[in-house]
């Protein structure tokens, strides 16, 4: 089953973001903010990264960025879990190379059928 | 699929309000320019909205919202950090926290103050009103009216799509999810193959889908990838479509094939499409249900949690280890014991003596939690009463990480925040005052905390004019708490300050109310085992000193003995033990004896005649004095004989019995007995009463106590 | 299985153990005690143990008929004498002095105190009709105290009210 890397600075969003990916089977991995995810996903390889946007030291738009720059993370599908649905939010996330944002308020059933977009 | 949240409830609460707390300290420390501060404030205030969404704490969604769009203005630099906006975000943390807990409780919160803030927070934005961004909803498409249709879709890709992450793959198998589909490649953009960059995307499809979802459902699969392809979604009627898909078909069928052409026709029946929705429509509802059930219970139980580091817990586990050896050490011992044995078995009750006290340690150092908790909330607090004052004022904080005890924590909360407010109001001058003496003309208020002993010490202090010696005495002599001849030291002038009824303010203020508070302050202090004491000097400001017990379960004691019953008192309010020198003892009035201590006067109170007590020992010739002191009042209790010092289990005599006057508590002893342990102001106060009484009956008899007593008591 | 469950599930066990002892038994059942040559009977299910006399530890300045508190096991429990309480014979204290322990249960709180008394008798079978009204003729018990008088063959046991008994000691015990 697909391996999740899931960064989120909030301890409730991520442990149900992760709590929701392995009731369906997901294997996931957890992060507290966009550094020590980057840290997680140079050690090994994930076939989708959720990562929230607003976090200390390293923010989502950033970390999105670095991964893009690793080889193994060319074509991961990268969701930022985010509440601003501005255009110019997904611009700048588009531009750094996410694939596609989920809208919070965090939602299980949406998420488990969202990320049936871009992975298994 | 049906996923229960509810279990990360509690977890959320706990950060909401670790959020909150970290919303306003940075908002009170916040400095202009200090971006830093302001995506921090933001960050928390996103992380509640969007946990308040999750769990549907709507009230707390919306109102969060308002804060985050002032917020993210504030962010971008599109708004000035205004004091006065300060003021108002403070407040909303305030609503956010009134609402998370009436969220929380399912309780009502205070409407108006969040109406309130909730229009100072609009009209704010509405300065800059171009903001446009909504609440998203927590469920969309929540009905519709299923009508099958089918639709043409026609989406070419840029070449760069899976640079994204994106794959048209998955894309049609959630479409195909919604119904039935129908997939044409188009190939005819594709390369000659040595021109191909294997990372670039040539094909383009035409897909037919039969289903009844609307077309923005339809439009939401392409969503991550609009901007990047071109999209064409039309519905067609059946005849159309077969036209249509006919003709699509005889020209794909010509050209070659490619890998993305074997996508076989993924075709799920829209039954099961509609069961989906079908679950996810009553899951949802049930979760709210559930929701509205749940919380409560979860609050509920979680009022008497304690986070616990877990090197305390490894610690305790380690010592339970320990403890473990010991026993099985010991009952080999006992199982074929001999008396040339003897020497292991005193080495083994040793070491189950260190055991015990060993793992009793890590037990109460579970309970500890540092000060700090108790101590958050004060800059707020001096922050806004600077406000109402005009004062200005700083706080400072010191021994933060000092620890206390969880419930001795929660309950001296309240008067910590009176005697701060009463530094605030009666010890801080006006500035003008301030400079006229000389001082900085803001004023400084410092909260510490310190172990001492067995004990822990919380200073309250302000550098500001002290207490007027000469008005308090006067007040009192107004207030007939105090005769006007009485000779009074300093501290027992201060102490009046206590007494029921008493204030030196000149006018009531809505601060520390009427002085009604004071005397509450030192019942609540005395209620934990504790005291309070102050220190001022004229001019360079007042100290209050509030001496707290670690833990309200265990009690440093002293045993001693009076007739057959052995009693316990307090160490932290035990002064010095002393065998009395028959030469320093005065006489007065009857049967009321007077021990010069140095140069003060301790009135000698024999237990055995308070407590009704039969004993040999009723003579003060060469008694055992143990002098205690409570409210600034030294006595020496007598006693037979003194026993030894030890850590006593404190409890309750009420639970079955009722409170006693001049008793705390009672406690168990090594061998099983029960002894009572004293409560030292109240045998003072017994004295007292007793002395006054006595007074009443003989009143020509003046006793020299009347002259140390610090005002009447009832 | 989740604890708020299992806590569900503990009440409707003890209702059946209730039923069961109703089962066997018709009506309630008492023990009966002597102060001096009176019979006394409190309501069994009160009844927390009974306890050979051992020397309590005083409470200062408390009423004459609270002798003083003991430990048992762990929590302390305040023991009234209800021959001085009712005035009744000679308060004297020896090998078959026993005390009753005694718990009532109000709503929220329960409140534990042991009766010292001069011997337990026996366990009585009583229908709920068999409990007279008590002729109010000031005998030297309060009537708050007295339930009922029941009557056992020739004589007459006075039934007490365990919660008067024990509420009622909280008032007194205030001065």
């Amino acid at each position: 089953m697909a391996k999740v890397l899931v960064v989120d600075d909030s301890n409730s969003i991520r442990d149900m973001v992760s709590f929701t990916l392995k009731s369906a089977g997901y294997q996931t991995v957890e992060a507290k903010d966009g550094r020590e995810g980057l840290n997680k996903a140079q050690g090994e390889g994930f076939d989708l990264v959720i990562s929230d946007v607003n976090m200390p030291n390293m923010d989502g738009i950033t970390l999105c960025a670095e991964l893009r720059k690793l080889a193994n993370f060319k074509f991961t599908p990268i969701l930022m879990l985010t509440t601003e649905s501005s255009t110019d939010m997904k611009m700048r996330g588009k531009s750094a190379g996410a694939t596609g944002w989920l809208v919070k308020p965090f939602n299980p059933e949406k998420l488990l059928a969202t990320i049936k977009r871009v992975v298994r | 699929m049906s996923v229960d949240l509810s279990q990360f409830i509690p977890s959320f609460l706990e950060e909401s309000f670790e959020g909150l707390e970290l919303m306003e300290s940075s908002l009170l420390n916040l400095q202009p320019g200090d971006h830093e501060s302001i995506h921090s404030i933001f960050r928390a205030a996103h992380s509640i909205k969007g946990g308040a969404g999750t769990f549907g704490f709507d009230s707390v969604t919306e109102f969060t919202h308002l804060v985050e769009t002032l917020l993210d203005e504030m962010r971008d630099g599109r708004r000035d950090v205004d004091p006065k906006d300060v003021e108002i975000l403070l407040a909303a943390v305030d609503c956010m926290r009134l609402l998370i807990e009436a969220a929380r409780d399912e309780e009502d919160y205070d409407q108006d103050k969040v109406a309130q803030t909730t229009k100072q927070l609009e009209q704010t934005l509405a300065v800059n009103s171009d903001d446009n961004s909504t609440i998203p909803a927590a469920s969309e498409n929540a009905e519709q009216t299923p009508a099958m249709a089918k639709y043409n879709i026609h989406f070419v890709p840029e070449h760069n799509l899976a640079k994204t992450g994106n794959d048209p793959l998955f894309l049609f198998s959630a479409l195909a999810e919604l119904g039935e589909l129908t997939i044409k490649a188009v190939t005819s953009e594709l390369p000659a193959l040595t021109d191909i960059d294997p990372q670039e995307l040539y094909l383009s499809w035409n897909l037919i889908l039969t289903t009844e979802a609307t077309i923005e459902e339809i439009q939401e699969i392409f969503e991550w990838v609009e901007d990047e392809c071109e999209l064409k979604i039309t519905q067609i009627d059946n005849d159309k479509v077969t036209n249509d898909s006919d003709k699509t078909t005889h020209k794909d069928v010509s050209n070659e094939e490619l890998k993305q052409t074997d996508i076989p026709t993924i075709a799920t029946t829209s039954q099961s499409s509609d069961n989906n929705a079908e679950q996810a429509n009553v899951t949802s509802g049930g979760v709210s249900k559930e929701q509205a059930a749940k919380p409560k219970t979860k609050a509920k139980a979680e009022v008497g949690s304690i986070r616990v580091g877990v090197d305390k817990v490894d610690n305790l586990i380690n010592l339970v280890g320990e403890l473990v050896i010991t026993q099985s050490m010991l009952s080999e011992l006992g199982n074929d014991f001999q008396m040339d044995k003897i020497e292991r078995l005193t080495n083994g009750l040793e070491q189950l003596l260190q055991n015990t006290k060993e793992l009793q340690e890590s037990v109460m150092r579970i309970r500890m939690l540092p000060i700090s908790f108790a101590f958050n909330r004060f800059p707020r607090l001096v922050h806004d009463l600077a406000i109402k004052t005009g004062k200005a004022m700083e706080l400072v904080i010191k021994g933060e990480q000092t620890e206390l005890d969880k419930t001795v924590m929660e309950q001296i909360g309240d008067p910590l925040v009176h005697l701060v407010r009463n530094a605030v109001d009666h010890g801080i001058e006006s500035a003008e005052v301030r400079l006229a003496n000389g001082k900085p003309e803001k004023g400084t208020i410092s909260l510490d905390a310190y172990h001492q002993g067995g004990n822990i010490v919380i200073e309250i202090s302000d550098d500001g004019g002290g207490i007027d010696r000469q008005k308090v005495f006067a007040k009192a002599v107004e207030k007939g708490i105090v005769e006007p001849n009485a000779t009074l030291t300093d501290s027992q002038v201060f102490d009046l300050l206590f007494e029921p009824g008493f204030s030196t303010a000149d006018q009531v203020t809505d601060i520390s109310g009427r002085g009604v508070g004071m005397d509450v302050v030192k019942r609540n202090i005395q209620s934990l085992g504790g005291r309070i004491q102050v220190e001022s000097t004229a001019g360079k400001g007042s100290c209050f000193k509030v001496n707290l017990p670690l833990t309200l379960a265990i009690l440093d004691g002293q045993l001693v003995k009076v007739g057959s019953e052995t009693y316990i008192i307090p160490l932290i309010s035990i002064v010095e033990s002393l065998q009395v020198d028959n030469e320093l003892v005065n006489r007065v009035s009857g049967d009321m004896a007077l021990y010069r201590l140095r140069d003060e006067n301790v009135p000698i109170l024999p237990i055995y005649q308070m407590f009704g007590l039969k004993t040999e020992y009723t003579s003060i010739n060469n008694a055992l004095l143990v002098v205690v002191e409570a409210d600034g009042q030294k006595v020496g209790l007598m006693v037979d004989n003194l026993l030894a010092q030890q850590q006593v289990v404190i409890k309750s005599l009420k639970e079955n019995y009722q409170q006693v006057i001049g008793i705390s508590g009672a406690t168990i002893l090594g061998d099983g007995s029960v002894a009572m342990i004293l409560d030292i102001p109240g045998m003072i106060q017994m004295a007292l009463t007793h002395a006054q009484n006595k007074r009443h009956n003989t009143p020509h008899n003046k006793t020299s106590l009347e002259n140390t007593v610090i005002g009447e008591y009832s | 299985m989740d604890i708020q469950d299992l806590a569900t599930d503990i009440p409707s066990q003890g209702e059946h153990a209730v039923e069961g002892i109703e089962f066997i038994t018709s009506g309630e059942q008492y023990l009966t005690f002597l102060l001096a040559s009176e019979q006394y009977a409190v309501d069994i299910l009160c009844v927390e143990e009974i306890r050979s006399w051992e020397r309590p530890t005083k409470i200062p300045n408390s009423p004459s008929y609270i002798k003083g508190v003991i430990n048992m096991r762990g929590i302390i429990v305040p023991i009234v004498d209800l021959r001085v309480k009712f005035n009744i014979g000679e308060a004297s204290y020896h090998e078959t002095t026993v005390v009753i322990v005694l718990t009532y249960q109000a709503e929220e709180t329960s409140r534990t105190i042991g009766f010292v008394v001069d011997a337990v008798s026996d366990v009585l079978n009583v229908e709920a009709t068999e409990i007279k009204n008590s002729p109010s003729f000031g005998g030297s018990v309060q009537p708050q105290y007295v339930e009922g008088l029941i009557n056992v063959g020739k004589s007459v046991v006075t039934l007490l009210n365990v919660e008067n008994l024990q509420q009622v000691e909280q008032h007194a015990l205030n001065h």
